[in-house]
């Protein structure tokens, strides 16, 4: 079967070329426009960061044979043909691990208890009162933008060197995280039963206590593990600064030149770190799930 | 005043048994759940050397340093600390740049409606995971070791470190394209590279840009710390005034890099709706 196109008369493909041409120039216009502020800002970039590319090419041999150098042993073996002198601290680099991984816990624990107590004030439909809700805020979006490490930096000269420096640090930007996060549930919280406890004569507290706190509790628990799994990861380097953790053993092995280690030291993190994902994407899927058959 | 009907608990009982006769597996199970978080944190504490008493020297110690903090004064170093902002910002930009430029061939390799085979897809998504795995300081003093101290290690950190991310984001917006595009030039009787620059990379485009803005501005934020570990940036200064004690400078940097971090948020926000629109982001 053959369908006929209908082609319109030339003057009015004329008009409607001109039309589509003068659209799509305007369009590439400011493209070409974008792209140049974009060129020209990588470019004071790049003069900023003193990048020098023929320092990249000369040394970019050294990234690839860094990698071929921590893949050998002293004995000039690759790694896997010995696990046992690869992995020869292993001992050591497990109690590490576990120290790193007690870190994040404890440290996403308290961060999530006093995210939990202020994120009702951080709220706009539960906050008590408006300048109560500026303060907390301020105070959560400081304590999240200013990167841990840095708390860790400074912990460690007040604490003195050691996990606890690093188990505040990252309490204090977890509180921050997670407190933005809590009063975005809260927020999207269902405030008929808030108004239906209240219309019984209810204080502020069972108020949240009573109709808030069960409708919340699923997506607390969902962003605390996934604040978890992020911790792991951030407290794997706390130890570049003294605070506690595998970072410690990670540093001095880099410094040092000891090759095969930094390899053994990072395939212990990697692991860690699918694992810890892998568990708590699965538990997060079983929060979730149960909240949906409910 | 009326009294509250009696109610008959009975018959309540009987018609929800969920509720009332709950088996005492899921009424215990949260209780259970509780104690041994509450018995893993105590252990934690007692294992990471937590004490009452150091714990509030270090909180009087912390209320000095705090003290001394005030007035935030950059003393008489206030243009190398700008400097120093300016390297921050040109490590983002330039690292995420990077990174966005490597990944997207990558990423294409890594959706499933690109390449369809599983065990081409299954090592190049490993790959990327075990990069995103290791934490951007960890990339930044390897890349020290390569290419010396200063600001270019920290650009190629970054750049490693997004790259991993980028993959994998990339890829999930690939693998979320709309086929029938694709189909479309198919069918018109385009090859396999004409199917991805017609019909896949005019739909995935935005969504990368807005990723990329908004990877410039988290990446703000981690340019700030890789320069404790030597790679240049506002870190360097930071980690350099802590270690000497020089707290009224400690305190203005902090706010610079405050300060910065919201701006940047600002423009990249203005960005991102204008590239992506407002309502693919609310």
């Amino acid at each position: 079967m053959t369908v006929a196109v209908s082609i319109l008369p030339e003057q009015q493909l004329a008009v409607l070329n001109a039309a589509y041409r003068q659209a799509v120039a305007r369009k590439r216009l400011r493209l070409l426009l974008g792209v140049m502020i974009f060129a020209a800002a990588l470019v004071l970039a790049a003069i900023g960061a003193e990048v020098n590319l023929r320092t990249l090419f000369t040394y970019f041999g050294n990234f690839i044979s860094y990698f071929d150098r921590i893949l050998t042993l002293d004995s000039g073996q690759r790694v896997w043909t010995d696990f046992g002198e690869w992995l020869w601290g292993w001992r050591k680099w497990l109690k590490m691990l576990g120290e790193t991984l007690l870190i994040s816990y404890v440290g996403t624990l308290i961060g999530a208890t006093f995210a939990f107590c202020l994120n009702f004030f951080a709220a706009e439909n539960t906050s008590p009162s408006p300048w109560l809700r500026f303060v907390v805020r301020r105070l959560l979006e400081f304590a999240r933008t200013v990167p841990g490490i840095v708390f860790a930096l400074i912990f460690v000269i007040a604490f003195g060197l050691g996990p606890m420096a690093g188990v505040l640090a990252i309490a204090i930007h977890s509180t921050g995280a997670l407190g933005k996060l809590f009063s975005e549930i809260v927020e999207n919280a269902d405030m008929k039963p808030v108004e239906g406890i209240r219309s019984i004569g209810a204080s502020w507290l069972s108020c949240m206590r009573f109709a808030v706190v069960p409708q919340v509790t699923a997506g607390y628990a969902s962003y605390a593990l996934l604040r978890f799994e992020i911790n792991v990861r951030e407290a794997s380097v706390m130890g570049f600064v003294g605070a506690g953790g595998i970072g410690q053993e990670l540093v001095v092995a880099i410094r040092k030149f000891y090759y095969s280690d930094v390899s053994a030291i990072l395939l212990t993190i990697i692991i860690t770190v699918f694992i810890i994902d892998i568990t708590t994407g699965w538990l997060r899927g079983r929060l979730f799930g149960k909240e949906a058959r409910t | 005043m009326t009294r509250p009907q009696e109610v008959d608990t009975r018959e309540l009982r009987a018609r929800y048994p969920d509720v009332f006769d709950r088996p005492a597996s899921a009424r215990l199970a949260m209780p259970a759940m509780i104690v041994a978080a509450f018995a893993i944190l105590v252990y934690g504490l007692v294992d990471l050397d937590f004490s009452p008493s150091r714990f509030f020297a270090g909180l009087s110690q912390l209320g000095w340093i705090s003290l001394m903090m005030i007035p935030p004064d950059p003393g008489s170093s206030l243009p190398v600390y700008l400097k120093a902002l300016g390297e921050t910002l040109s490590i983002a930009l330039l690292g995420t740049t990077l990174a966005a430029v490597f990944a997207l061939p990558v990423s294409l390799l890594a959706a499933r409606n690109v390449i369809p085979s599983q065990i081409l897809r299954f090592p190049i998504r490993r790959f990327l995971d075990s990069i995103r795995g290791v934490d951007t300081l960890i990339w930044a003093l390897v890349w020290i070791n390569v290419v010396g101290l200063g600001p270019f290690a920290g650009v190629l950190a970054i750049a490693v470190s997004d790259f991993g991310a980028f993959g994998k984001l990339f890829s999930e917006a690939i693998e979320g394209a709309d086929q029938k595009q694709v189909e479309g030039i198919r069918a018109s009787g385009g090859s396999a590279l004409h199917e991805i620059r017609f019909g896949l990379l005019p739909q995935v485009l935005p969504v990368i840009a807005g990723q990329v803005l908004y990877f410039i501005e988290s990446n703000t934020r981690s340019a700030t710390i890789i320069g404790i570990v030597g790679a240049g940036g506002i870190g360097l200064q930071l980690a350099e005034q802590i270690r000497v004690l020089e707290w009224q400078r400690v305190s203005f940097l902090i706010l610079m890099i405050l300060v910065a971090v919201a701006a940047i948020d600002f423009i990249s926000s203005k960005l991102r709706f204008a590239i992506i629109g407002r309502r693919a982001v609310a």
